[in-house]
């Protein structure tokens, strides 16, 4: 019979007691405690979702680098498409004008053997004359009888004076 | 094993009904096992610790009583009602229903109660409960706030599963994410008193082994405060929920308010089950690993020092056993009066739906 009569004393000071520990662990020990907890909790799912936008930020700067990347690979395929054109530009260019260069030096080079022809010529024709000249007197200061003799002797100078 | 473990049981089942028989020869020698088990269980002037030679070694207690008779309070240590003496007219009752409380004589010779405030042996294994309480926690706190970031270490580590499983497990998913919170202080502080004073009872000598959750005043204060926070939380839908259930046919409600007396009386039903639950769980760990003791004590008696011996590891085997189970059921405890608490303050916030 006395256990199920709880004693007047004892639920006074069990209430006293239960509402000072209740008071004192909210204020000192839950209240801390519980937003700690909540904190770290913040804390890792925050860490989590950054760790995973500087994954996608990663990624997405890995897909830019990939891009420029690429863009550099063409560029510097145009820029050696470029330089190869440009080369044989230049090659076929110098080319040409070697050709030309050439092309004129064998024109002045003909010329002046035409020039140089034409002297000579001139200078047989004057060498001819002065031949002409020398047999007609030698012809006209031998004055032979012989008229073949004279013929002959035409003839001979007349060689002669060819193969001169 | 088992076969040997059933034949000691047989054993001890006819040895016991054997000393029953001889009950009265006992009583003559001074041991009433029936006296010795409740007074075991009781709440207490002082705190026994053992008797040798006629002295009683106690942790005495302060008295404070409030004489109506006289008018007048009077505080004085318990050691001067040791062994039926009396002080200043207060002793201690030896009859019903005033039987093992402080008491005075009024002029006709009847026993009358004081008004006793005095510091007993539960009141002190209280104080003992909450000091270890706040020597635990505490220091956790302080921890928390200075290492948030840091994974919990030491004790910390072994408290956070704890206070997580009762946020998560018990008041969130009772109550509701939107309002638990405010919740979480009452019921960490109830699952661990609970604990606490479960666990200190496990252990049989002082400052432990008082029987404090397996006393009704304490489970009814707790229950007492579950049932003032689940009504002042009470929400519309709750009180319409008792009153004009819609889910019941009017019939029921009209013009013999039947259903809502039920549900009325329920909301008194719950904190009074809360209360006897927990009070007759933990009273009947107590009961029982002391009447194993007891059984020690009657054996002497009955058949001497050598039965005694015997029985002795007989008992000590079950009590050790039984502390086991306890400790299982002080854990089991802790946490029904937890979760129905917050199961009643889920049903206290519950919108319409």
């Amino acid at each position: 019979m006395e256990l199920l009569t709880p004693g007047l004393g004892l639920v006074f000071w069990m209430t006293l007691s239960f509402l000072l520990v209740l008071w004192l662990l909210k204020k000192f020990a839950w209240k801390p405690i519980l937003e700690s907890i909540k904190q770290r909790e913040e804390y890792v799912s925050q860490s989590l979702e950054q760790a995973n936008q500087a994954r996608q930020e990663l990624e997405k700067v890995k897909e830019d680098a990939e891009k420029i990347l690429a863009q550099a690979r063409r560029e510097r395929e145009e820029m050696i498409r470029d330089a190869q054109q440009m080369r044989s530009r230049i090659i076929s260019q110098a080319e040409e004008d070697a050709k030309k260069a050439k092309q004129r030096k064998l024109e002045e080079a003909l010329q002046e053997i035409d020039a140089a022809k034409q002297n000579a010529l001139k200078e047989i024709k004057d060498t001819v004359a002065e031949l002409s000249i020398d047999i007609a007197e030698k012809v006209l200061l031998s004055q032979l009888d012989d008229k073949e003799k004279q013929k002959k002797y035409i003839n001979d100078l007349l060689k002669n004076a060819n193969l001169n | 094993m088992r076969v040997k473990a059933f034949s000691l049981l047989a054993i001890l089942l006819v040895f016991s009904t054997f000393t029953f028989a001889q009950q009265g020869k006992r009583e003559k020698q001074g041991f009433n096992a029936g006296d010795f088990v409740i007074d075991e269980v009781l709440d207490a002037y002082w705190w026994h610790i053992a008797s040798y030679k006629g002295h009683e070694i106690a942790v005495p207690l302060p008295v404070i009583v409030h004489s109506k008779l006289r008018n007048k309070w009077f505080f004085f240590w318990s050691t001067k009602l040791y062994h039926d003496k009396s002080y200043k007219g207060f002793f201690i009752s030896h009859v019903s229903p005033t039987k093992g409380k402080i008491v005075e004589r009024d002029k006709n010779g009847n026993l009358i109660r004081p008004l006793d405030l005095s510091i007993t042996k539960d009141v002190l294994a209280i104080w003992i409960s909450i000091i270890i309480l706040l020597a635990i926690f505490l220091p956790i706190s302080k921890r928390y706030k200075k290492k948030t970031l840091e994974p919990p270490k030491g004790f910390q580590a072994l408290m956070e599963p704890i206070i997580l499983f009762i946020r998560d497990d018990v008041a969130r998913a009772s109550i509701g994410e939107e309002k638990y919170e405010k919740f979480m202080p009452f019921l960490l502080t109830v699952f661990f008193f609970i604990f606490m004073n479960n666990f200190l009872g496990l252990f049989p000598f002082f400052p432990a082994g008082a029987n404090v959750t397996g006393n009704l005043a304490v489970t009814g204060v707790m229950a007492f405060f579950t049932f003032v926070i689940t009504t002042i939380n009470g929400s519309k839908h709750y009180w319409r929920h008792i009153f004009w259930s819609p889910d019941i046919p009017w019939w029921l409600k009209a013009p013999v308010p039947l259903m809502p007396l039920i549900e009325l009386a329920e909301v008194f039903i719950r904190p009074t089950v809360l209360m006897i639950r927990l009070f007759a769980n933990i009273l009947g760990g107590h009961i029982v690993r002391v009447t194993f003791v007891a059984l020690i004590f009657i054996f002497f008696i009955g058949f001497g020092l050598a039965a005694a011996l015997g029985i002795s590891v007989i008992s000590v085997f079950f009590i050790v056993f039984l502390t086991f189970l306890e400790l299982l059921v002080a854990f089991i405890q802790a946490y029904v009066f937890t979760f129905l608490s917050a199961i009643y303050f889920g049903m206290a916030v519950e919108k319409e739906h």
